[in-house]
């Protein structure tokens, strides 16, 4: 049996008083795509942060594919094929929606000094490769039109596209996705569950996905973890978790329809 | 006929150290969205560097070394450079305003520095004699030769800053100026990119330096002004286009232009009158300022968008 994709191992996370992860574990097999929920402020977001390196958990460990990453940089992380997007996206504003993508790509020569000003020849046909390669994953996004565009031109959910986009680009073997669905309508939300469905099963590639919109986490993934107040509270298949009566307790009034 | 000349190369050749100051700044602030608010400081350890190795020897400073110009000035921008290391290494870790405070502070203690360390810099009488390329060739070749390196030299940090600007380092440092967490996200280590920007940026303003204390001949704690060495070259790259090479240089002539033209102004007026003129002048300049951020923030050229 091969090691899970990522594991957590007791994760406590505090800011100041606030204890916003408290002990939690779960893990995300290898080739999954696995759900996060839960209701506002359960710690999903910061589970997120701590897993891809933007704050040190205070205490437990977090493991990627067996071996312990607990407390490694963000871009070691990417270096290893560990990629997350933002709930609210974060784009390179001034640069287009090409160069968004074209940054994101792991080990480009071009990228020390003094390469930029010596091997210009190499630099430009590895630039070249790179921008065909961007190209490719803005047609699958459907965003190749929009190549040329600055990042601000796009809508939310288009924005939503490059941050996918850009964790593509790394060649990312582990893909956290924060929120894909939020704030997006509903063509292109059919659009962003049918790509990522096709990564995982084509490619390979395994998910995290938190997601409030629970018809596409029962669609989407399995198995289905839920935190609620920074512990986790029910693991298992979509509607195992729904039916529990605690996950119906935690989301309080929240509708959470049976089949 | 000669004179006009003359004094247009004198022109020319402080706009053309004022572009490499200012490539050097848009290298920091332009292209990474470092804020360096102490220019000068890089400017006086390159001056300095540069006048001790060439300058003959005296008892009042350092040097008696000897160092022809064009070993110097390479020494020069390596010394704004490594200048730059400690300043970044502690700074560029905490928030984006911190390097602001920094770098008034490391200007300031270097100006200090400069005045009373005697036995390096001369102290108050600062450091003459320094040797001016070409100046062999005599009046006026000689200064229509200087002029020359000077070119020469702003085409060639133009070059690089372009080469800089558009390869993929470049990109990164655009990335990183647009959106930190982002640019961690995509696996870049922020601070190792924007210790390299802003050491760059620094090896331009110490090369600055020393084409200026070649220039001046003279190097004392007197040429080293705040408003000169700091806040004009802030107004030249703001004008004439922060992120974009073409409008440092153009910012840096059209800015030295207005500043020269406005000395040459004031000098014409009664004596009384002259000392006021000099703040007057620093109060239109920054009352240009105000008027370019307010109705063209971009700038004469804007950055263009990348390619």
């Amino acid at each position: 049996m091969s090691a899970p994709a990522i594991e957590l191992r007791g994760v406590v996370k505090r800011f100041g008083g606030f204890t916003a992860l408290d002990g939690v574990s779960f893990a995300v097999p290898e080739g999954s795509i696995t759900g996060l929920i839960g209701p506002n402020g359960a710690g999903k977001s910061t589970a997120f942060s701590v897993i891809a390196g933007f704050f040190p958990p205070e205490e437990g460990r977090v493991l990627l594919r067996g071996q312990d990453i607990t407390g490694l940089a963000p871009w070691a992380l990417h270096a290893r094929g560990l990629a997350r997007t933002f709930q609210i996206p974060r784009l390179f504003q001034r640069l287009t929606v090409l160069e968004n993508l074209m940054v994101a790509a792991r080990d480009q020569a071009g990228e020390a000094l003094p390469a930029p000003w010596f091997a210009r020849g190499r630099i430009a046909r590895e630039e070249a490769a790179l921008r065909a390669r961007a190209m490719a994953v803005l047609e699958r996004l459907n965003l190749a039109r929009h190549a040329d565009a600055p990042a601000t031109a796009l809508s939310g959910g288009q924005k939503k596209l490059v941050e996918l986009g850009r964790a593509l680009m790394s060649g990312a073997r582990v893909i956290l996705l924060d929120e894909p669905a939020a704030g997006v309508n509903r063509t292109l939300l059919r659009d962003i569950a049918a790509t990522v469905a096709r990564l995982n099963r084509e490619e390979g590639i395994t998910f995290l996905v938190i997601e409030h919109d629970l018809e596409l986490v029962a669609e989407l993934c399995d198995p289905v973890h839920c935190l609620a107040e920074g512990r986790l509270i029910a693991s298992g298949g979509m509607d195992a978790v729904r039916a529990d009566p605690v996950v119906a307790e935690a989301y309080l009034g929240m509708a959470i329809e049976p089949e | 006929m000669e004179p006009a000349l003359l004094y247009l190369a004198t022109m020319l050749t402080l706009a053309g150290i004022y572009a490499c100051l200012a490539l050097g700044l848009n290298l920091q602030w332009g292209l990474t969205g470092l804020m360096n608010f102490g220019p000068l400081g890089f400017l006086a350890v390159g001056a300095y560097t540069a006048a001790i190795l060439t300058a003959p020897a005296s008892a009042q400073h350092m040097g008696g070394f000897g160092w022809p110009w064009y070993a110097a000035w390479p020494l020069a921008a390596l010394a704004g450079a490594l200048l730059a290391l400690p300043i970044g290494a502690i700074a560029l870790r905490l928030r984006a305003d911190y390097l602001a405070i920094a770098t008034i502070g490391i200007a300031e203690i270097i100006r200090l520095a400069v005045r009373n360390e005697d036995w390096l810099t001369g102290g108050p009488l600062g450091i003459s004699g320094i040797p001016r390329p070409f100046e062999a060739l005599g009046s006026p070749l000689g200064e229509f030769a200087f002029l020359g390196l000077v070119a020469a030299c702003v085409a060639g940090l133009y070059m690089m800053a372009e080469a800089t600007a558009r390869s993929p380092f470049g990109r990164v440092l655009r990335a990183i100026r647009e959106d930190e967490e982002a640019a961690k996200a995509v696996g870049k280590n922020p601070g190792a990119f924007r210790l390299a920007a802003f050491m760059l940026g620094a090896a331009c303003m110490g090369l600055a330096g020393a084409m200026m204390a070649g220039f001046f001949k003279f190097m004392g704690p007197d040429a080293l002004d705040p408003v000169v060495a700091t806040f004009l070259v802030w107004v030249m790259l703001i004008a004439g286009g922060s992120g974009n090479n073409r409008g440092a240089i153009l910012g840096a002539i059209a800015i030295w232009g207005i500043w020269a033209a406005s000395d040459f102004l004031a000098a014409q007026l009664p004596p009384e009158l002259a000392t006021r003129a000099a703040y007057v002048r620093l109060f239109l300049i920054g009352l240009a300022l105000q008027l370019i951020l307010l109705y063209r923030p971009q700038g004469l050229l804007g950055e263009r968008p990348g390619r």
